[in-house]
């Protein structure tokens, strides 16, 4: 539990009436609200769980709420990302979430950070605020705010989706297991796909992010038992939550009793990530084609072999006149259905994909293989307007 | 005795899209290896070259992390439930 000074902290008559609810509950009472109002809390990410969990807090009247965020809304953040609206796409989601926040309650403080976290700057964003949510949507940050909340000995309030599947649980090193605990290393890059890649029901982080807010609440009150030492899996396809027990590592490399980490380090070659992480990348010129030069030589009749790496759901939305369709992890067993006299061209969804296709194609001894640079996306983007994008 | 083993979405893919698979040993680590002996695409995902669990996929017999577990306390009996939990990051 926190430990506020409350002989400072007053309630006005208007607070009095908005949080009545929570005022007539002895969980509550007038106490409860003030350390509510006492408290701060810094949000990582106000996308799909950010979203939900950052205006539920703020209707619950936090007091001082720290937005991190650098992003730009997209039209396919709209599906779940409900802090942010159709009139706010282009816009900076920090512009965005804050608003929606001060329009829910103009007495919470909103302090906004417009900038990737890192290991130059984490520890000074996250230092100020009493407990940390972490609702980003990658390895190298996932380490690096449990990491930095373990060194600070500041809680660590974990979510995270895939699809229909969701995990939760609250980190908090002073009194039990934190996330290294649990996965002292990261999958290496690629091998579990992203939400951009896999996908996500819409309503999932709104139920990930709520158990979220509800333990961060939990955890200002005092009140009840939070998800320290317990792992919340839930699945909204079977409707059901199973729990797990967690149990804090003595040799954890950070939370332990040896522990061999004790500062920030490099996140990005933690996870096997490059500066920049991205395969299409590291490809030489000679192996990538850019969608002009495709539809230049799709006109003058000289069309290479087109080789689509995405899953089978994709190819409804939109496709090329294809060649081969093998998804990219089904690549290694069909690989013998490829001609490797062929000129080939491989694409994804943007390129990201097909980028490791080539990459493998070339170590299996393909010569004439290049990556579509964009995608279908930049397909849909530069050449075909009428052609949907996901 | 019929145990079943939960395969998460991220892992559904190497598994004919499975989410429960039934298997019939008495053993944790004896279920493991009936699993991925059906599905062999499956065990590069749990496993190192090695045999052993990789960092980052955590299996529990009910809530219990077989990491900690050992002996007896790996037996299977009717009605115990495996769970396989790989880490998964996304959020936005």
């Amino acid at each position: 539990m926190l430990n506020p000074d409350l002989s400072t902290i007053d309630l006005s008559l208007a607070e009095f009436e908005r949080y009545s609810r929570h005022l007539i509950m002895p969980e509550v009472g007038v106490e409860g609200q003030k350390r509510l109002k006492a408290a701060s809390v810094l949000i990582i990410g106000t996308g799909g769980l950010g979203s939900p969990l950052s205006m539920y807090l703020a209707a619950a009247g936090i007091g001082r709420m720290g937005l991190v965020d650098f992003d730009v809304v997209d039209t396919t953040n709209l599906q779940r990302q409900i802090a942010h609206t159709t009139a706010d796409v282009g816009r900076p989601k920090l512009e965005s979430a804050t608003e929606t926040i001060r329009a829910i309650n103009p007495h919470v403080q909103v302090d906004g950070y417009e900038t990737l976290i890192d290991s130059s700057n984490a520890m000074e964003i996250i230092e100020p605020y009493d407990i940390v949510i972490d609702g980003t949507d990658n390895f190298p940050t996932r380490y690096l705010v449990n990491d930095a909340c373990v060194l600070l000995g500041k809680p660590n309030v974990y979510g995270s989706i895939f699809r229909f599947e969701g995990q939760a649980s609250v980190f908090d090193a002073t009194q039990g297991p934190c996330y290294r605990c649990l996965y002292p290393e990261p999958p290496p890059p690629g091998l579990v796909p992203s939400c951009a890649e896999g996908g996500v029901l819409g309503i999932l982080p709104g139920i990930i992010g709520i158990i979220q807010a509800t333990e961060c609440i939990k955890i200002i009150l005092g009140k009840g038992n939070t998800l320290v030492g317990r792992f919340l899996v839930f699945s909204a396809l079977e409707m059901k939550f199973r729990e797990l027990k967690l149990r804090k590592d003595p040799a954890c490399p950070i939370c332990g009793e040896n522990p061999s980490i004790t500062g920030l380090i490099d996140y990005q070659q933690f996870c096997g990530l490059d500066r920049g992480g991205k395969t299409s990348d590291l490809l030489d010129p000679s192996e990538r084609i850019s969608v002009a030069e495709l539809h230049e030589r799709l006109r003058n009749g000289r069309k290479p072999a087109l080789v689509d790496v995405r899953e089978p759901h994709e190819l409804q939305i939109s496709r090329l006149d294809n060649d081969y369709e093998i998804p990219l992890g089904n690549l290694e067993t069909h690989i013998h259905e490829l001609d490797r006299d062929q000129e080939l061209v491989v694409y994804c969804r943007s390129g990201e994909r097909s980028a490791k296709a080539v990459k493998f194609l070339k170590e299996a001894g393909f010569s004439n293989v290049r990556n579509l640079v964009g995608g279908i996306l930049a397909w849909a983007n530069e050449v075909d307007p009428e052609m949907p994008k996901y | 005795m019929a145990i079943e083993i939960h395969i998460p979405t991220a892992l559904r893919q190497y598994a004919d899209q499975n989410s429960t698979f039934e298997v019939g040993a008495g053993e944790v680590h004896a279920a493991l290896n009936e699993l991925t002996t059906r599905f062999p695409k499956l065990r590069p995902h749990l496993f190192t070259e090695d045999g052993k669990l990789r960092n980052f996929v955590n299996v529990f017999l009910n809530d219990e992390n077989i990491r900690h577990l050992s002996g007896d306390e790996l037996k299977l009996k009717d009605g115990d439930s495996i769970s396989i939990v790989p880490a998964v990051a996304g959020g936005r």
